[in-house]
């Protein structure tokens, strides 16, 4: 069963080559068909692969197993949390293809294949990174799943600001894909070993943490944290996010940006976590405290918004913070609800993106302002974006709800009330959006300050503006939904995930995870203070807008590469700082 | 001297982070890229230097006959230089489209997202 791991990339890989070649000659139907196909192969192979990964399968690419010990070869690992990903990876890019399919607008004229084909490379990608364990191989696959996302960011080229939010995510992701190189460079000089278990190994061997391993676990978390954009280094993600195709969008953020705390995760746990790498008391600082920034700044930058997509993109950063903030806790538990998080959100957010993108193909706009009472004749949309805000809060018993609950439980204490606050105002911003522009309540809003993004005259990225809206983009979100839905409600599921991450090999045992009364409670909380927040929001719009203190949280937001890579430094030189005391003293 | 080749590829790295955060061209950015990356090549060829070693090809050289410099480190470059290939050819393509719909590569001038 092992040696079917590597199909897990290679499968998509082959498609999209196939797409490529014979593209120009294809109908579109046929080359939508065949990457929808190959697509739901590769999602059926690595359920397969999950059912059967207790315990978990490891594969030698080619065979080159290590001989006395020494390891040349290529190692993947197919355990539950990455097989997890790499069945949500292809679930959701069966989603977006289904989304786009037909409707989505092809630039390049009289080549079908290339969109579709991009989309499985892009799987590929994901699936790569999921899967690998060694760390070349997921330098190699992340920037594989980073250039990807650049050329489909930028896929509509004729757009002005298309081209320029896919050059800042390039130049950002792919700086700290160097550092991430560097550190592996000096990982291999240190053990010899490029496989992660490996170097784990060879670093406890050669005896307590110095500033080579420091420097090596500041270099390679700055990638991870770069693709989970964290704080400071998230500037590069509302700026693509605005810009990239709606079905793009669900990819990014529904599983991009978690697979980079997923590599945290697994980075940590087999390089770092021995007596070799870094203290967890220091990880612990570390993560905690970027996942708390990042939450803050997130949901403050979520409320402000006008421009639907980057709302959603902002509210995807507070997330990723309270991923951050849950795994970094390093319990059980913490793990367990960070995993269950991400699968209930993957499901919420792509459902919220694909309704926004409904708005943008029917009225050329993803402007709160402007669309303020146009929604009211698409009742289903509006009923499914609400459902969908009211998910992100938390509400039980949706899948968010319960990673949310038991994600709460691990961090304890003050912690609890940023995941409470967190969820509640990037639900209550989504609210508030659904409120005024599928009900059309409250008074229309005056024009807003100067220095913002506004979502005014987008292009649809339908061949002209949608009059009746396709079954397909109705259904996905729905069923995303209920996906969504599924996670919090299927019996047993929970303990599935939690016994699924504790066989990875961290040596926990497994955790019994269910609803508690004080998990609906919070979930319940959060979801009345959103509602709170957007009653507020439409009936007094004075009250809640643009305090002067945000002002300068949103000139950071500048658009400007240059200051982004600056933030980027300084958030790797803060990471080195939190990571130093371990270092020195332990 | 052994510390000499990581201190270069140290300043190489800074340096691109310079150019690339001072930039008023996006050419000239991506270019600073190309030059953080290639402080990895020196970095990784560093690493897999030794004393009197020669290059790991034996169609000459009976095996154990003389140290060798280790290849890992050199297909991993050769690995990394397909990458940063890929990439700069992307980004470049970006620049260009940005000059076409922007009418600028300085990046002082593109002010449309942000807040």
């Amino acid at each position: 069963m092992h040696h079917l791991l590597p199909l897990l990339a290679a499968g998509p890989l082959l498609g999209a080559t196939l797409l490529v070649a014979a593209g120009r000659r294809l109908p579109r139907v046929v080359a939508e068909s065949f990457a929808c196909a190959v697509c739901a192969a590769t999602g059926v192979l690595a359920l397969v692969l999950l059912l059967n990964s207790s315990p978990p399968l490891t594969e030698w690419v080619g065979g080159w197993r290590p001989v006395h010990g020494e390891s040349v070869g290529i190692v993947v690992i197919g355990d539950g949390p990455s097989l997890g990903m790499a069945v949500l990876v292809s679930l959701l890019t069966l989603a977006a293809l289904v989304y786009s399919w037909h409707y989505f607008e092809e630039p390049p004229r009289g080549h079908a294949g290339s969109y579709p084909a991009l989309m499985l490379a892009f799987q590929a990608g994901m699936c790569g990174f999921a899967i690998a364990g060694d760390l070349f191989n997921m330098f190699v696959f992340f920037e594989l799943m980073s250039v990807v996302a650049y050329a489909l960011t930028g896929f509509r080229i004729d757009e002005a600001k298309a081209v320029q939010g896919a050059l800042t995510f390039g130049v950002v992701n792919s700086l700290g894909a160097y550092a991430m190189l560097t550190g592996i460079g000096l990982l291999y000089a240190r053990t010899g070993e490029l496989a992660m278990s490996r170097i784990g190994r060879g670093l406890d061997a050669y005896g307590r943490p110095d500033a080579l391993v420091l420097a090596a676990f500041v270099l390679v978390l700055t990638a991870l944290l770069v693709k989970a954009a964290a704080v400071p280094f998230h500037l590069w993600l509302p700026d693509a996010h605005a810009v990239a195709p709606t079905p793009v969008c669900m990819l990014l953020s529904g599983v991009m940006v978690e697979l980079g705390a997923y590599g945290v995760w697994r980075v940590y746990g087999t390089i770092f976590a021995g007596p070799g790498g870094i203290p967890a008391a220091d990880l612990e600082r570390a993560l905690v405290a970027l996942g708390v920034l990042t939450a803050v700044v997130g949901a403050v930058m979520c409320w402000h918004q006008r421009h639907i997509k980057r709302l959603l993109a902002n509210s995807t950063i507070a997330h990723t913070g309270l991923f951050l903030a849950a795994l970094g806790v390093l319990t059980p538990e913490g793990d367990d609800g960070a995993a269950l998080y991400i699968l209930g959100h993957a499901g919420v957010k792509a459902a919220l993106f694909a309704c926004t993108g409904i708005l943008l193909d029917r009225y050329g706009n993803v402007d709160e302002r402007a669309l303020h009472g146009r929604g009211r004749d698409l009742r289903t949309v509006g009923v499914l974006f609400a459902i969908g805000g009211l998910a992100l809060a938390g509400l039980p018993p949706f899948g968010t709800g319960i990673g949310k609950a038991v994600s709460e439980e691990a961090v304890g204490g003050p912690l609890t009330v940023l995941f409470v606050l967190a969820s509640a105002v990037t639900s209550g911003a989504v609210l508030r959006v659904a409120a005024r522009v599928f009900l059309g309540l409250g008074a229309p809003p005056p024009k807003g300050a100067a220095y913002e993004t506004t979502g005014a005259d987008e292009e649809p990225e339908t061949s002209g503006r949608l009059d009746r809206i396709p079954g397909t983009m109705i259904f996905v979100p729905a069923v995303l939904l209920a996906g969504a839905l599924a996670v919090g409600v299927a019996p047993g599921f929970p303990t599935v995930v939690s016994r699924a991450v504790a066989a990875a090999g961290t040596g926990r045992t497994p955790v019994d995870v269910h609803w508690t009364s004080t998990g609906v409670l919070l979930g319940c909380l959060s979801s009345l203070l959103a509602v709170g927040l957007a009653a507020v929001a439409v009936v007094r719009p004075g009250l809640l807008t643009a305090p002067s203190w945000a002002l300068p949280l949103r000139r950071l937001q500048s658009g400007h590469v240059g200051d982004y890579v600056a933030w980027l430094l300084v958030g790797a030189t803060v990471l080195g700082a939190l990571a130093l005391p371990g270092v020195l003293g332990g | 001297m052994h510390v000499f080749p990581y201190l270069v590829a140290v300043w190489i790295f800074l340096t691109g982070c310079y150019g690339l955060a001072t930039s008023r061209n996006l050419i000239h950015a991506v270019g600073c890229l190309a030059v953080v990356q290639s402080s990895t090549y020196v970095l990784l060829l560093a690493v897999g230097y030794r004393d009197g070693g020669t290059a790991p090809v034996f169609s000459d050289l009976k095996p154990g006959a003389r140290p060798l410099v280790d290849p890992v480190v050199q297909a991993l470059a050769l690995t990394d230089v397909v990458v940063g290939a890929t990439v700069t050819a992307l980004l470049l393509a970006l620049v260009l489209q940005i000059a076409k719909r922007h009418g600028t590569v300085d990046p002082d001038e593109l002010t449309e997202l942000r807040g």
